[in-house]
């Protein structure tokens, strides 16, 4: 659907789309931990605003709650604990080297032109307004996808399943027009266990190899006692 | 008709070599203002200029005859690229005759003979500032190509004239890709002119400068020109970005209310994008030159994104 079809605030809806995937971009090339939490934080407000146009826009109201549900989990709840927790773990100093970051950088791109090309038979099909932003929410679940590959740091990894997740919902809010409220709920739910969950397993991991880079656990060698 | 349009294409020509010192000079005074120091007066680059005209051009021994013609081709290249980038009003014969991609071209032509010039006496100096030069442009270049693309790709046209034409017509659409071009071509525009941070151009003796090393050695009418041409290479990019991505006020007729209050608006527009270089300034540090590759891979990433999000979000299927 082309853009002077679309009324202003559909077109804002389009505009934060894309600064949606910009994040994910940031998410992925950040290597500072709290100035990627805080990215994660804003792809989570933005998606929320998408959803809340799409509300508006397309006359849609329970999205509304969605919405609300994604601003107070997303952007608020989950990157606070995360902050919390990277404060605790004492990394807010820590900066993470990044292999090949402009080879990333292209394998992204490569990622969100490969998602344009598989969602195209998609949009083919005559979809409400926010059909042109599919493609963008599938780059999006690829690129935190392609995070969870390549850092090495373990809270990277999390941040990385969580804008998987966002990216998720997108689809969800662009595709369908949002999810029943029951299955919403119950991913919000999810997510936020994983949260707990992951927040405990940090310390597990330190605990057994004094760090959270991932990598050092191929290094683990278990000593065989000898009878 | 022709005549005049054609008048007022010089007339805008002309303008440009007159306006870039007064560019550089307002930067200057609002970077002064705002460390707390007094600063120059906005005129003291044209007072630098006419002192520079006046005095003896000396020349190593060691200089051919290249070093000695670099700084007129130098400027000349720049100002025709600056020639074809409407300034005041859109009707703009030259934007026919040469689009963006000539623009680009000239301005690679300028930087060859800039870096060569540098290296031609032999200092180390120049040779350092040469190599640094090529490897900053060479990054930026295609960002600074992909930027211009996508514009291309929403207007249909490389012509610029067309393209602020077009973005005129179309004025009550929000465009995603538009956003990321201009915020990638403002990075490409402060690594290409030189400013903070990829490079400091209030310094003259640092080893980490870039356009100052290659001009170390020119003295008397070819620094002046020197100067001047990247006085114009700064004003140009201000009003490519200022007049592409912000058109609204630029006269489109060759009458001369429309000139004036065209002339009005963008001195009004390129103050404001001043201002905006000044504080930047004021807030960045330089940064080391083996980060600029990561400050130029976020323009290339801007602008890809700007490309990729007028296909998949603004055509669509």
């Amino acid at each position: 659907m082309s853009l002077d079809h679309l009324t202003l605030l559909q077109q804002f809806m389009v505009v934060l789309a894309a600064v949606v995937l910009f994040t994910s971009f940031v998410l992925l090339q950040q290597s500072r931990l709290v100035a990627a939490v805080h990215a994660f934080a804003w792809q989570g407000a933005l998606v929320a605003m998408v959803t809340a146009i799409v509300a508006v826009a397309g006359d849609q109201l329970h999205l509304f709650f969605s919405a609300a549900l994604t601003l107070g989990l997303k952007a608020l709840l989950i990157p606070w604990m995360l902050h919390r927790l990277v404060r605790r773990l004492e990394l807010d100093r820590h900066s993470e080297t990044l292999r090949h970051p402009a080879l990333v950088t292209m394998a992204a791109l490569a990622l969100v032109i490969f998602s344009y090309w598989a969602v195209a038979p998609i949009v083919q099909q005559e979809l409400i307004f926010t059909r042109n932003i599919v493609a963008v929410s599938l780059a999006v679940v690829l690129i935190g996808l392609l995070m969870m590959v390549i850092r090495t740091q373990a809270v990277a990894q999390v941040l990385g399943f969580m804008s998987m997740e966002n990216g998720l919902f997108l689809a969800a809010v662009s595709a369908t027009g949002g999810m029943p409220l029951v299955v919403e709920l119950g991913v919000a739910f999810d997510v936020l266990v994983a949260m707990v969950l992951f927040g405990v397993f940090f310390f597990q991991i330190r605990e057994s190899i004094d760090s959270l880079d991932v990598d050092r656990m191929n290094r683990l060698t278990e000593r065989v006692d000898e009878p | 008709m022709n005549a005049s349009l054609w008048a007022l294409t010089l007339l805008q020509v002309l303008l440009y070599a007159a306006l870039a010192p007064l560019l550089v000079g307002w930067v200057r005074k609002i970077k002064a203002l705002l460390q707390n120091r007094k600063g120059a007066s906005v005129w003291q680059p044209y007072r630098d200029l006419y002192k520079l005209f006046g005095k003896e051009a000396r020349m190593a021994h060691t200089a051919s005859i290249l070093f000695r013609a670099a700084p007129y081709i130098v400027f000349v290249a720049t100002w025709l690229a600056a020639s074809a980038i409407p300034l005041i009003a859109i009707p703009m014969p030259t934007s026919a005759i040469a689009d963006v991609i000539v623009i680009a071209g000239l301005l690679a032509l300028a930087r060859f003979f800039l870096a060569l010039a540098g290296m031609d006496v032999g200092t180390a100096f120049g040779g350092m500032g040469a190599s640094r030069e090529m490897f900053v442009s060479a990054l930026a270049e295609p960002a600074m190509l992909m930027a211009v693309f996508t514009l291309a790709m929403t207007a249909h046209s490389t012509n610029l004239a067309s393209v602020v034409e077009y973005q005129l017509v179309n004025d009550n659409i929000l465009r995603p890709s538009y956003m990321f071009a201009l915020a990638g071509l403002m990075l490409v525009a402060i690594a290409e002119t030189g400013r903070i941070p990829a490079d400091n151009p209030a310094t003259h003796l640092e080893l980490t400068m870039i356009h100052e090393a290659m001009i170390l050695e020119y003295s008397g009418r070819h620094l002046a020109l020197m100067e001047w041409a990247a006085q114009l290479k700064l004003l140009l990019y201000g009003v490519l970005l200022a007049n592409v991505f912000f058109p609204w006020g630029i006269g489109q007729g060759t009458g001369f209310a429309a000139a004036s209050i065209g002339l009005v608006v963008i001195v009004t527009k390129l103050a404001l994008l001043g201002v905006a270089l000044a504080v930047s300034e004021t807030v960045l540090a330089k940064m080391r030159v083996f980060r600029v590759p990561a400050f130029l891979n976020l323009a290339l990433l801007l602008a890809l994104l700007g490309l990729l999000s007028h296909v998949i979000l603004e055509v669509g299927a």
